[in-house]
């Protein structure tokens, strides 16, 4: 058999009222009231589709081998590059192999489900081969628009394989492809723009997802209502009791996150999976389906195995961890919408060089440091001669993947003359557990809330973006170490 | 075997420009006003100059690279010109150099000239640079210079267990006794004694470093003609001579960047770099010894750690000696009494070379009596260039027969 094995989640820690969206732009479109109803959940200025999929997958990988990963796959329609495979960073900041399978799934936000398809298939093909789908989505809407309202940020990931280690067993799935055009964003397009939404609701929600409810029970002999657990994307709420009616009595239905999170795109179907595995009972069937561009609908019987998963990993403890963004400018300016004065220092001119880069690939994307085979002292970044001045070996160094081991503060400062869209830039020392040190940014954090020695976690982030070139780039930032949610 | 500079070397003439933002002048310019000088303090002419070190840091804009700037602005006589470029030590790098020319035997009479214009960069601070090479770009923090340097006050509060609000009372009578000293000095920058509550209160620039914890930018230039105490005597039979003690640099070795033992709240080669500076000097209790000093005070919480990094504070005992006005200039150690960095600003190449005038003129009794340190016996100067993890030290101890 092969099914799911371990799920993750993550939510970023900004989440912006509505209502201050209604209140700052409801002047120009009235209607958007309707709307503004609970948060939405904001990328911080330096997280994107790809560290909130990392994000995730650091979640959903906690204790799980990297070495045993024979693919990544990522699923996204806010990728930063057109060409330069995504999945490649994710995989190299979750510390897997190089000899992996990687692929990039985009251009709908079924694409999530699509990845987690042919995850599923490739374990079946390669006896219960490990394979980690990792979502994420960071959609815009023009200001004052309903998408505005309605997007939020956020990343989900989900680990595939098989025989013991599985929690959901798959037992298939059905399609719908269409061609229906209710939201589009052009090759070039910064901004969702979509069609009239009673059409969206009524000729797209309303109508797919029952078909392909349909067409899964049609195939598999069942009922729609034999499932105890349901997961379905719909922020519409007329749509939600009208394909709810299929499932019979009971509380079934997952929470669709409206309320907190927003509608995350791409990784929303696999974020209200990861949700729904978190309180998923052996036995219990499960009907997942997303949407858009057509539906994938999957369904998963849950496995005794479940409840050693079910500790603490999950959406939950993100959807936990929360602070008001406490202004709509800032949410402008953090998502490129509105072009703010960094002085001087935010005009530094820093040239990405790929062969540096190629050279230092595993340090920048995995936190891959080196532990002395001589002494024993771990240290970042790598070099050949070991930094314990009692030892200073030269090459008895062997690599050794530092993003999942945390640290503790050493040192930190909060500095307001750094150019830093959420100033002042926190950042300090940071020491690895296991040993060794290195100054990095802080993340997700004010100077108030830290102090030396509080645990630190690794936050996989954008590093800066150069304009000029436009170029990404990413490394680790420390974070307050996350407390579990029992 | 190894004897050290002590008592090789003197210094012949120095010159220093005001320093400030020269808008009007150009780094050229500068050094034209140091040489010309140190040339006449010296009794020299350009012709005398056999060699010149010229200490300059991160200003390409006015002087680009090399040493051929100096040269050809200052139209030296096709002597040899060796740009030195170690952070903040650059100015005393170049003085090294200069000193170990003459102590050689390879020269008579050697010049050592730093200049910076920062003035032009565009930047208030020090301008953004790949300081640590390009990799850091990427692997290293958003950082800036107060930022970096601010962590030694977290470490140091954490380390000793003093409240942050004593640190922070500490440091700000440092800065407040280095604009007392500096609003005397007509060349300083800053020239406006302030008071406590001023320091205290002004705008945070990185925690917990406000704006009158950090020295200001500025631009300017000084220069040093160092010869064998034998030629000395003989161009000056009736001067008194200011000698070399000691010179010594010492370079981060990566173990505070990133090994476990460094306790962050002092300087390692600060540290190393004095020991072996008193041990070349002669000196056995720096506390008791040293006259007066020119310390690297880029920020106040820079000047208390090294109170304890030189070993005339000890450990966690620097906040009770600035309280009490131990370094004050009616202290017993006085620091900074030119104002140091505080005041003067931080022209990178010329900062060293600007604390050694300091030393040179103290030495000679000519300041006025407002800003005389008293029958001084050794004077040091210290620079801190890089940042508190990863940095050159530089330390020099001078004296008077």
């Amino acid at each position: 058999m092969v099914g799911i094995s371990s799920y993750g989640g993550y939510v970023p820690r900004y989440r912006l009222n509505r209502m201050m969206v209604f209140g700052s732009m409801g002047w120009l479109n009235p209607v958007i009231i309707t709307n503004a109803r609970g948060e939405k959940a904001v990328a911080n200025f330096d997280e994107d589709s790809i560290t909130m999929s990392v994000a995730a997958g650091m979640d959903c990988l906690k204790g799980v081998d990297r070495d045993s990963i024979e693919a990544v796959y990522f699923a996204t329609t806010t990728a930063p590059f057109k060409e330069r495979q995504s999945a490649n960073l994710v995989a190299g900041a979750l510390g897997a192999r190089d000899e992996i399978r990687s692929a990039d799934f985009t251009g709908s936000l079924k694409s999530g489900t699509s990845a987690l398809l042919s995850a599923l298939e490739f374990a079946a093909a390669n006896n219960g081969a490990k394979a980690v789908v990792c979502a994420g989505d960071c959609r815009l809407g023009k200001m004052a628009s309903t998408q505005e309202m309605v997007f939020g940020d956020a990343g989900a990931a989900l680990l595939v394989g098989g025989d013991d280690d599985v929690i959901a067993e798959y037992k298939g799935s059905f399609s719908v492809s269409h061609d229906f055009v209710d939201h589009l964003r052009g090759a070039n397009t910064k901004y969702d723009r979509m069609w009239e939404e009673r059409w969206i609701r009524d000729v797209g929600y309303a109508s797919f997802i029952p078909q392909a409810i349909q067409g899964l029970c049609d195939k598999y002999a069942l009922n729609a209502a034999d499932f105890d657990k349901v997961v379905y994307p719909c922020y519409y709420g007329g749509a939600r009791k009208k394909i709810n009616g299929m499932f019979g009595e009971g509380d079934k239905v997952q929470d669709d996150m409206q309320a907190t999170v927003g509608d995350s795109g791409a990784a929303h179907p696999l974020l209200m999976l990861s949700a729904a595995l978190e309180t998923a009972q052996p036995g219990q069937k499960l009907l997942l389906v997303s949407y858009g561009s057509g539906c994938d609908a999957m369904w998963f019987e849950v496995t005794d195995a479940i409840s050693k998963a079910q500790d603490g990993r999950g959406v939950s403890r993100w959807l936990a961890r929360r602070a008001d963004l406490d202004n709509y400018q800032k949410y402008l300016v953090w998502r490129g919408m509105a072009p703010p004065e960094l002085g001087i220092r935010g005009e530094t001119d820093k040239e990405t060089r790929w062969s540096l880069i190629w050279r230092d690939h595993k340090a920048i994307l995995g936190l891959v440091g080196e532990k002395c085979k001589a002494c024993g002292a771990q240290q970042f970044p790598p070099g050949r001669v070991c930094a314990n001045p009692e030892c200073g070996v030269m090459d008895e160094m062997e690599p050794v993947y530092l993003a999942d081991k945390g640290g503790k503060i050493f040192t930190y400062t909060a500095d307001m003359l750094a150019a830093s869209l959420s100033p002042p830039a926190v950042y300090g020392t940071v020491s690895f557990n296991g040993g060794g040190r290195t100054v990095m940014d802080f993340a997700d954090c004010a100077v108030d809330d830290i102090a030396v020695g509080d645990p630190l976690d690794f936050s996989f982030r954008l590093k800066f973006y150069d304009p000029k070139r436009d170029i990404p780039n990413y490394f680790w930032k420390a974070i307050p170490a996350v407390e579990e949610v029992k | 075997m190894a004897t050290g500079i002590r008592d090789k070397v003197c210094i012949l003439g120095m010159g220093c420009t005001k320093f400030g933002e020269r808008w009007d002048m150009s780094a050229g310019d500068l050094m034209v006003d140091a040489l010309r000088d140190a040339l006449e303090d010296a009794g020299l002419e350009k012709k005398d100059l056999q060699a010149a070190w010229l200490g300059v840091h991160i200003d390409e804009i006015n002087i680009g690279k090399g040493g051929t700037y100096a040269g050809m602005n200052l139209h030296l006589p096709l002597i040899p010109v060796t740009r030195v470029e170690n952070f903040c030590a650059s100015g005393t790098e170049a003085f090294r150099g200069a000193a170990y020319g003459v102590a050689s035997g390879a020269y008579d009479i050697a010049l050592a000239i730093g200049v910076e214009k920062l003035k032009d960069t565009g930047y208030g601070g020090l301008p953004d640079s790949p300081a640590f090479g390009q990799q850091m770009i990427f692997l290293g923090p958003n950082a800036t210079a107060p930022g970096l340097f601010a962590q030694l006050a977290t470490a140091y509060a954490a380390k000793f267990n003093i409240p942050m609000e004593r640190v922070k009372e500490a440091i700000t009578h440092v800065s407040w006794k280095s604009h007392q000293n500096g609003a005397k000095n007509p060349r300083a920058h800053l020239r406006k004694a302030v008071s406590k509550e001023q320091i205290m209160g002004s705008p945070m620039v990185a925690y917990p470093l406000g704006l009158f914890d950090c020295c200001g930018v500025s631009d300017g230039s000084a220069a040093a003609i160092v010869t064998t105490p034998e030629i000395a005597k003989k161009l000056k039979p009736n001067n008194p001579l200011v000698k070399v003690k000691a010179l010594q640099i010492s370079v981060s070795s990566g173990e505070e960047a990133m090994y476990d033992k460094w306790d962050g709240a002092g300087v390692l080669t600060t540290q190393t770099a004095a020991r072996k500076a008193y041990e070349e000097a002669g000196i056995k209790d720096p506390r008791k010894e040293i006259s007066m000093m020119e310390v690297h005070d880029c920020f106040s919480i820079t000047e208390l750690v090294t109170m304890e990094d030189l070993g005339i504070s000890p450990p966690g005992g620097a906040p009770d000696d600035i309280l009490n006005g131990f370094f004050d200039l009616d202290g017993q150690l006085p620091c900074q009494p030119d104002g140091g960095l505080k005041c003067f600003g931080h022209p990178i190449g010329a900062s060293g070379l600007r604390m050694i005038f300091e030393m040179y003129n103290q030495f000679l009794g000519r300041w006025p009596e407002d800003r005389a340190v008293k029958n001084p016996k050794f004077g040091l100067t210290h620079n801190l260039g890089g940042i508190p993890n990863g940095n050159v030290a530089s330390i020099a101890i001078f004296g008077v027969d």
